[in-house]
């Protein structure tokens, strides 16, 4: 069932390079880690897809890297705003996992604080472009970080059930490390319910809808 | 009347959604199964956006096997796009829906901008069409031609007995850094509020041109837009673009324009049909006498 509730919008905070849209929750669930919710952004055509960085009491915290002008006009949004927004959606990360390691990318560690929470604050590995958007680590409990020229594969340790979300390239060299990895995909979004068939992505030769089928699958 | 713009739902998918809507247009279907185009497919411009979905769909077998009971669980009347190649294909198609009675029209989408037109002018597709089926048949015509009331024309010529008003038409977005094409095959379809005023002149246009019932569409968010397009000419209007936006939109759109239509004092969506096209010498707004 698409549930859609207007939030009024608690504080827009800085965490390094990104920013932290804190919303008030209405009565919408949060969803599991991962699962994620179409944010309107004032003034654009289409929502955005955005994943639940924490759920505190009474709130849904989103991480956004305001990279275009969808993902600007949310930063733009100020407390007491609202913003239109439909979730949880889409599959989230499975948490029956044994020895649960987190790796993140970039603006992908937005998922990673709710799913730490979940996990009870299992080891984490994040990899950032500069020492400013590193600044977001502090996020993620119990996290290791690299920065660029470090890639954050070269930090991933053996013997872990790895739970990651990053840019497409990293996601593709933490498959070749872990087949089974569980791996949380972007792609452009139009509707995030399974309607426009635009945001499929080609795993092993089969084109699947992120929005419904993901975005959250497994690398094996 | 209130249906979605082909391509812009998947009834299966959101059931819901589907449920606000007078009847569900399925996505285009294909002579064989289409993958699609390959991503990126969707992209988004100020006023709009780009899609390059490429008529994904399983192919008529399956979707005459597997989809279409599925859908016709769902005790909305469905409406059947389908593509194909040539005059032939667009027969055949229509041949194989013939006999299904879950399918109460057949939408021949003559127009997408994401794959490669099909061979024959509108007018011997809808004829080939005709010849298969007693079906409703509406023609789905792109506002992207020269001169689209003498497409209508022909179209109703050969057979079609109403209209699909309009399919997207084909854009370019660059990506604002690397200044390339943002969706993976260049070109896509583009739909939404800035598709408006050309759906509206095409709407106009054929309404005048043909008489042919017209399902108006393209860029259609509220109820005072699907009042617009009733306007022009249109007996029922579609929604595409704003369904992703707004999966309530159904609902929305519907109690929006008949508030508008309570407030004219309009009886009914029929009785704004075509009203634009009556001459009046006054600037007064409308409102029934």
């Amino acid at each position: 069932m698409l549930r859609r509730e207007a939030l009024s919008v608690v504080a827009v905070e800085h965490v390094g390079a990104y920013t932290l849209l804190r919303a008030a929750r209405g009565s919408l669930e949060p969803g599991t880690p991962g699962q994620f919710f179409m944010l309107a952004a004032p003034n654009r055509v289409l929502p955005r897809p955005m994943s639940v960085c924490a759920a505190p009491a009474g709130e849904l915290w989103f991480l956004i890297d305001a990279i275009g002008p969808g993902t600007r006009a949310l930063c733009m949004l100020g407390q007491g705003d609202v913003v239109q927004a439909l979730g949880p959606l889409g599959n989230g990360f499975r948490l029956d996992v044994e020895r649960p390691l987190l790796v993140g990318g970039g603006i992908g560690i937005a998922p990673l604080p709710y799913l730490s929470q979940s996990l009870g604050r299992p080891p984490a590995v994040l990899g950032f472009r500069s020492n400013r958007h590193a600044e977001a680590a502090v996020l993620v409990p119990n996290a290791e970080v690299v920065v660029e020229p470090t890639l954050v594969t070269e930090a991933i340790p053996g013997g872990y059930d790895i739970l990651a979300c990053g840019p497409e390239p990293m996601l593709d060299a933490v498959a070749e490390l872990a087949p089974g990895a569980q791996l949380a995909w972007e792609a452009p979004m139009a509707c995030g319910y399974g309607a426009c068939y635009g945001c499929v992505v080609e795993v092993d030769g089969e084109l699947k809808r992120l929005c419904v089928e993901g975005p959250v699958l497994c690398a094996a | 009347m209130i249906l979605n713009a082909s391509g812009c739902l998947d009834a299966l998918s959101a059931p819901e959604v589907a449920h606000g809507l007078d009847a569900f247009v399925t996505k285009t279907v294909t002579p064989e199964p289409r993958a699609g185009n390959r991503p990126v497919r969707i992209a988004e411009t100020d006023h709009g956006m780009l899609n390059s979905i490429g008529l994904q769909n399983p192919g008529i077998d399956r979707f005459l096997d597997s989809v279409l009971p599925c859908l016709a669980e769902l005790g909305i009347p469905i409406w059947t796009s389908v593509g194909g190649a040539s005059p032939e294909e667009y027969a055949h198609m229509c041949e194989r829906l013939d006999g299904r009675r879950e399918v109460v029209t057949i939408e021949l989408n003559l127009s997408c901008p994401n794959v490669a037109s099909p061979d024959g002018d509108a007018a011997e597709i809808v004829a080939a069409a005709r010849a298969a089926t007693d079906r409703p048949l509406y023609a789905k015509l792109s506002a992207a031609v020269p001169d689209l009331p003498a497409v209508a024309r022909a179209a109703r010529d050969a057979g079609a007995d109403g209209l699909s008003l309009v399919n997207t038409v084909r854009g370019l977005a660059l990506d604002e850094r690397t200044l390339t094409p943002r969706l993976g095959r260049e070109v896509g379809g583009y739909s939404g509020p800035a598709l408006k005023p050309i759906a509206l002149a095409a709407v106009f246009a054929c309404y005048r041109e043909t008489g042919l019932p017209i399902v108006g569409m393209g860029g259609i968010s509220g109820g005072s837009d699907a009042l617009e397009f009733l306007a022009a000419g249109a007996v029922a209007v579609a929604l595409g673009t704003v369904l992703f936006a707004d999966p309530e939109a159904p609902r929305r759109v519907r109690r929006e324009l008949d508030e508008q239509l309570r407030e004219r004092g309009i009886a009914s969506p029929a009785q704004a049909t075509g009203i634009a096209h009556i001459a009046r010498t006054s600037r007064a707004p409308v409102v029934a006498a």
